[in-house]
C-alpha cells in the first residue's frame, strides 16, 4: 500500500512537474522576468522598499540566488518537482480511502485540487507579479493555508456527505475564509503595468488548471494501474 | 490462480480501514510538508530558488 502511494506520487509528480515547467518557461516566466525589469529599475528601487503597506522585508545580500538562465530554470524545475510530488502524495493518500473507479475520475480530483489550492486562495489573494504591494507575508500565508484547508473540507463534505445537512455544512465551511477576507495592503500599488499583471493572472490560472488536470489524470491512471500489484501490500 | 488473486484482493480491500487511514493521513502530511518547504518556507535561499514556482502557483511570495 505504501509502495503504491509512493510509486503513484513519485511518477505523477515527475510528469506533472515537467509539464508545469514547460508551460512556465514559455508563458509564465517571461512575464515574471519582464516585471522584474520594473522592480530592478533604479528609479523604482525606493518605491519598492518603502511602498506604503508593502510588507517590510529585507533582501539578504548574502543569500544564494540562482542566476538568470539555466540556473534559474533548473532551480524552478526543482521547486516544481517538490511541490508536484507533495500534491501527488496528498492525492494518492486520498485514493487509498476513495479509489477512483475510472481513470477519468482523476480529472474530478484534479479539478478539486485546483479549486482548493489555486481558485479559492486566488479569490482573495490574486496571483502577483514581483513588485506588487501586499499585506504582511505571514498573515497572507496563514489566510492562504486556512482557505485551502477549509475549501478541501468543504468540497469533501459536499461531495461525500450523506445528507443535506452535511452538504450545507460543507458549503458554509467553503465560504468562511471569504467572509473573513484576505489580508490586503493599506495601499495597492504595482510597479509593472496593469496589462502585464492581467496577462500574468490569466497565464497563471490556465497553467495551474493544466497542471492540476494532468496531476489528477496521471495519478488516477497510475494508482489504478498498480492495483494488481498484490505482493507489494 | 483466480482463487488466490480474489482472496488476496479481498484481504487487501478490507485490509483494515485503520491502516488505510493511517497511510492516507501520513501521505497527506508528508505531501503538505513538501509543499510547505518549497512554497512557504522563510529561508531566503529556498525562497530565491523556488521564486518562480511560488509566483506561478500564486503562493504568497514577497
Amino acid at each position: 500500500m505504501i509502495k503504491r502511494i509512493a510509486q503513484t506520487a513519485g511518477f505523477t509528480g515527475l510528469l506533472a512537474a515537467l509539464l508545469l515547467t514547460l508551460l512556465q518557461s514559455f508563458w509564465v516566466a517571461p512575464l515574471i522576468l519582464q516585471a522584474e525589469t520594473f522592480e530592478k529599475a533604479p528609479a523604482a528601487a525606493e518605491l519598492h522598499a518603502h511602498a506604503d503597506g508593502a510588507a517590510a522585508h529585507t533582501h539578504d545580500a548574502e543569500a544564494w540566488e540562482p542566476e538568470d538562465g539555466w540556473q534559474r530554470v533548473l532551480s524552478t524545475t526543482g521547486g516544481n518537482l517538490v511541490v508536484a510530488v507533495g500534491f501527488a502524495l496528498m492525492l494518492a493518500g486520498l485514493y487509498t480511502l476513495r479509489a477512483p473507479t475510472r481513470t477519468a475520475q482523476g480529472l474530478l480530483w484534479g479539478l478539486a485540487g485546483y479549486a482548493t489550492f489555486v481558485l479559492a486562495p486566488t479569490l482573495g489573494l490574486p496571483p502577483e507579479l514581483p513588485g506588487t504591494a501586499a499585506a504582511d507575508l505571514a498573515e497572507r500565508q496563514i489566510w492562504w493555508i486556512g482557505t485551502a484547508a477549509s475549501t478541501a473540507a468543504g468540497i469533501a463534505l459536499i461531495v461525500f456527505g450523506r445528507n443535506w445537512l452535511l452538504k450545507a455544512l460543507g458549503a458554509a465551511i467553503l465560504v468562511v475564509p471569504h467572509v473573513i477576507g484576505a489580508p490586503q495592503p493599506q495601499v495597492h500599488s504595482m510597479l509593472a503595468p496593469e496589462a502585464l499583471e492581467a496577462q500574468f493572472k490569466i497565464a497563471s490560472q490556465l497553467t495551474n488548471v493544466a497542471f492540476w488536470l494532468a496531476l489528477g489524470l496521471i495519478s488516477a491512471w497510475l494508482f489504478r494501474r498498480n492495483r494488481d500489484d498484490r505482493y507489494s501490500a | 490462480m483466480s482463487i488466490i488473486s480474489s482472496t488476496s484482493h479481498a484481504t487487501s480491500s478490507t485490509s483494515t480501514l485503520g491502516l488505510r487511514l493511517t497511510a492516507a493521513i501520513g501521505a497527506s502530511i508528508l505531501g503538505a510538508c513538501l509543499v510547505y518547504f518549497a512554497g512557504f518556507s522563510h529561508i531566503e535561499a529556498v525562497h530565491n530558488a523556488a521564486h518562480d514556482t511560488r509566483h506561478s502557483a500564486a503562493f504568497p511570495c514577497h
